[in-house]
């Protein structure tokens, strides 16, 4: 090839195709040459600070001493630092307290919204929007109360509230009549149950969990608060089991709640987050988590 | 004319012909050392690039005590003058950039690339270091010789003594643009005693290579290679566009001025081939190849023209702002009644307004609504239907305010949470909870529209307000 270079002394390579194109052995610009030394140099410098060769089980470890999982910990040792002054104040505060301060409400209701993701909307839905069988948290109605003391125990202690099944306690015309009571009750939000309807509900013995209002109030308290079992308030326009309705109060009715050994019995569980006696006393959450959880969830719109 | 004239006038035209064997058209190859003379065009430059004075003076200016003009990214607050703007209102930065790409674009279609020629930053700091350069090194053949002669105690200082100049020019060029980001004179004791923010390190240093590189190096290269709006530019002429012409007609032939010839008896066109055109051109063209992506028609041909025009006797005006539609022998097309001027007119006009409606309906508050989606309605115990929302307050006052919140929507409407006014701190957002409860049996539909209105009043007792609709969702009827 070179011996008959049709093009001699250009500076080619000698290797020459369709009788003209030919390489030619220009260096590349200077410019390139220097990028070119200068990511050399770069990577050089690289593999002697920061972790590269991937020799024995570890990667070499740099001169930097850097690593991901250190990044990692500085950068959460830094939020929990910003996070500090905020955690010391809530600690010595009750949730009303928080409350009642807007900036360490803001705080509480941000760092709560993840716990209450975690452990509770599963069941709850977000924003506390219920789920069927369990109870919405953003309304107005609560079995147990709705002020922050009687949410934080609904957490700390769980809740299982009972009905027994009246499949065999009353006639199936006693149960319609029943049932179509408690959908009037929840229409007019307690105004207009039927006469027989409240003839059979206080002769039957619901007053005694259900309350003589059909509130779900056993006693009423002189500063507000009550006492209750926990049954369904049947005298406002929330139902406790969705979706609600004649077949759906009738179901409650018939098969009750928590029954055991009754097919078709609703569940409604809230399990303990406290400290659990049947689990010699292991939390699930602690003090503080329920604290927020409690801010959070009596913000939620309906808190008393 | 006598004979002393006549003689005189030949010795003019030998001293042309003497010059005009050292310039000859660049190509890019060789540093472009372009011959500086007076001329009409040449003073009307300067002038243009003193507006670039401006971008130097500009950040000390006050203004109600504060700085005129001062972009404040870390707090996101852009004072122009009276006016403070925030990111919300950014929508009119692109108002502003139509504006100014429709200006280009008109003034282009009209008279040429003005901008690369006048205003152009790569034009002007190009201009200033060249004029240093001839300050310091003399004239294009001086300077020629200066590079290809050997090193000398002379000629270092003279080149240190440039290119010290030239970084100086850069760093101001760096530090000026950063001032408009910064408060100004405090800048100049935070940069030097090594306070300043690294931003303002990074910039100026950037800026500092960058402005000795391009004017100092690169010049002509970046218009021909780098800038995309010389191309750009370059299709916004058309046959009306008055650029700098060399009248081809009454140019050629060219041809040497001859000894002892008379008007009568010369058979060349008025160039006389002396190539003063090429010798002062910035960007090493000759304009008499006609129009060009090499020329940023800064006119100075037109001046180095007209001056050997007037030495050789013979009419001024053979490079002139003309049109390809005037050298076809057309007349001008008059200015409206061209579609290119109505069709940039009305988008400027569209954009100037834009930017005056916005400047003028720049609200003190500014209110957005988020209505909360888990869950999107509550039904309580009463059986009415609660909504929840979070208002998001921005003040753009630079005091706190005490904001009322109100609402109305559909009837029996109740707001809970805003009874207290809500106080929301300057130039910023303030976020609020407020939860409004509608008994079930006001509502006619599923979703129905709802007007949130917040209103305080500023310490100098004006009201200002601002009003946003957002939706009631209750149950499906």
């Amino acid at each position: 090839m070179a011996e008959n270079n049709p093009f001699p002394g250009e500076n080619n390579t000698g290797h020459v195709w369709d009788d003209n194109l030919r390489e030619l052995k220009n260096p590349p610009p200077r410019w390139w040459m220097l990028a070119f030394w200068a990511s050399v140099a770069f990577w050089i410098g690289y593999a002697i600070l920061y972790p590269m060769w991937p020799i024995g089980q570890e990667p070499t470890q740099g001169v930097l001493g850097w690593s991901q999982m250190k990044e990692y910990a500085e950068g959460v040792a830094q939020i929990t630092a910003k996070r500090a002054q905020f955690e010391e104040k809530l600690a010595g505060m009750t949730a009303d307290q928080i409350i009642a301060d807007p900036g360490l409400k803001e705080y509480t209701l941000a760092s709560a919204k993840v716990l209450f993701g975690d452990n509770c909307r599963a069941c709850h839905g977000s924003g506390g929007a219920g789920n069927p069988g369990f109870p919405v948290l953003a309304d107005d109605d609560w079995l147990y109360g709705g002020t922050t003391a009687k949410i934080q125990e609904s957490i700390a202690g769980g809740r299982k509230g009972v009905m027994t099944a009246h499949e065999k306690i009353l006639a199936p015309v006693e149960v319609d009549t029943l049932a179509n009571w408690a959908v009037q009750m929840n229409e007019t939000a307690g105004a207009g149950g039927s006469p027989e309807g409240w003839a059979l509900f206080k002769s039957k013995g619901c007053t005694a969990c259900h309350g003589e209002k059909a509130n779900g109030h056993v006693v009423d308290l002189p500063n507000g608060e009550f006492v209750s079992v926990g049954a369904a308030n049947l005298a406002d326009g929330i139902w406790r089991f969705e979706p609600g309705g004649f077949e759906s109060a009738k179901h409650t009715i018939l098969y009750g709640v928590n029954q055991p050994n009754v097919p078709g019995t609703r569940d409604a569980v809230m399990p303990v987050w406290g400290p659990d006696a049947t689990r010699g006393g292991v939390a699930k959450l602690g003090p503080e988590e329920i604290k927020k959880l409690v801010v959070y969830v009596h913000e939620f719109g309906g808190g008393q | 004319m006598s004979m002393s004239d006549t003689r005189q006038h030949q010795a003019a035209v030998d001293a042309l012909y003497d010059e005009a064997e050292h310039w000859h058209v660049n190509t890019g190859g060789e540093t472009i050392h372009a011959k500086r003379i007076r001329g009409r065009w040449r003073t009307i430059k300067w002038v243009t690039a003193s507006v670039w004075l401006i971008f130097f003076l500009g950040p000390y200016l006050r203004w109600d005590g504060r700085q005129a003009v001062l972009f404040d990214i870390p707090n996101r607050q852009y004072h122009l003058f009276g006016v403070t703007i925030l990111p919300q209102d950014f929508w009119m930065l692109s108002l502003l950039l139509l504006f100014f790409a429709i200006l280009l674009a008109v003034a282009t279609a009209l008279v040429g690339r003005v901008w690369c020629g006048f205003f152009c930053f790569q034009t002007v700091w190009t201009d200033i270091f060249t004029w240093i350069e001839e300050r310091l090194e003399g004239t294009p053949p001086q300077r020629r010789k200066l590079d290809q002669e050997p090193w000398s105690r002379a000629k270092v200082r003279t080149k240190l003594t440039k290119h010290l100049l030239w970084i100086l020019i850069g760093f101001f060029t760096g530090f000026s643009f950063v001032a408009w980001f910064t408060d100004a004179p405090g800048l100049w004791g935070a940069f030097f005693l090594g306070e300043a923010n690294s931003a303002a390190y990074i910039s100026v240093a950037l800026f500092t290579v960058g402005t000795y590189v391009l004017a100092g190096y690169l010049r002509e290269q970046t218009c021909f290679w780098l800038c995309p709006y010389a191309r750009i530019q370059g299709v916004m002429l058309d046959k009306t566009t008055i650029v700098p012409t060399y009248d081809e007609r009454r140019g050629e032939p060219r041809g040497r001025v001859n000894k002892g010839e008379t008007a009568a008896s010369r058979t060349n066109g008025d160039c006389v081939d002396c190539n003063q055109c090429v010798a002062v051109c910035p960007t090493g063209i000759d304009i008499r190849q006609g129009q060009q992506e090499g020329c940023i028609t800064c006119a100075l041909c037109i001046d180095a023209c007209d001056e050997v025009m007037e030495k050789v006797g013979r009419p001024r005006g053979l490079i002139r702002y003309a049109s390809l539609d005037e050298f076809a022998g057309q007349a001008p097309k008059a200015l409206l009644k061209r579609p290119r001027v109505w069709v940039y007119a009305t988008i400027l006009a569209v954009a100037l307004s834009g930017i005056f409606y916005g400047m003028s309906a720049l609200d003190a508050i500014d209110l957005k609504v988020l209505h909360e989606r888990a869950p999107l309605f509550v039904t309580l115990s009463d059986g009415s239907i609660q909504n929840k929302y979070t208002l998001k307050m921005l003040n753009k006052m630079p005091e706190e305010l005490a904001v009322r919140i109100s609402v109305s929507g559909p009837e029996g409407l109740k707001l809970i949470g805003a009874e207290a006014p809500v106080v929301i701190h300057a130039g910023g957002v303030t976020p609020a909870m407020v939860f409004v409860k509608v008994p079930k049996r006001h509502l006619k539909k599923a979703q129905e529209p709802i007007r949130f209105r917040v209103e305080a009043t500023r310490s100098d007792g004006l009201v200002v307000e601002s009003e946003r609709t957002s939706v009631f969702v209750g149950p499906d009827r």
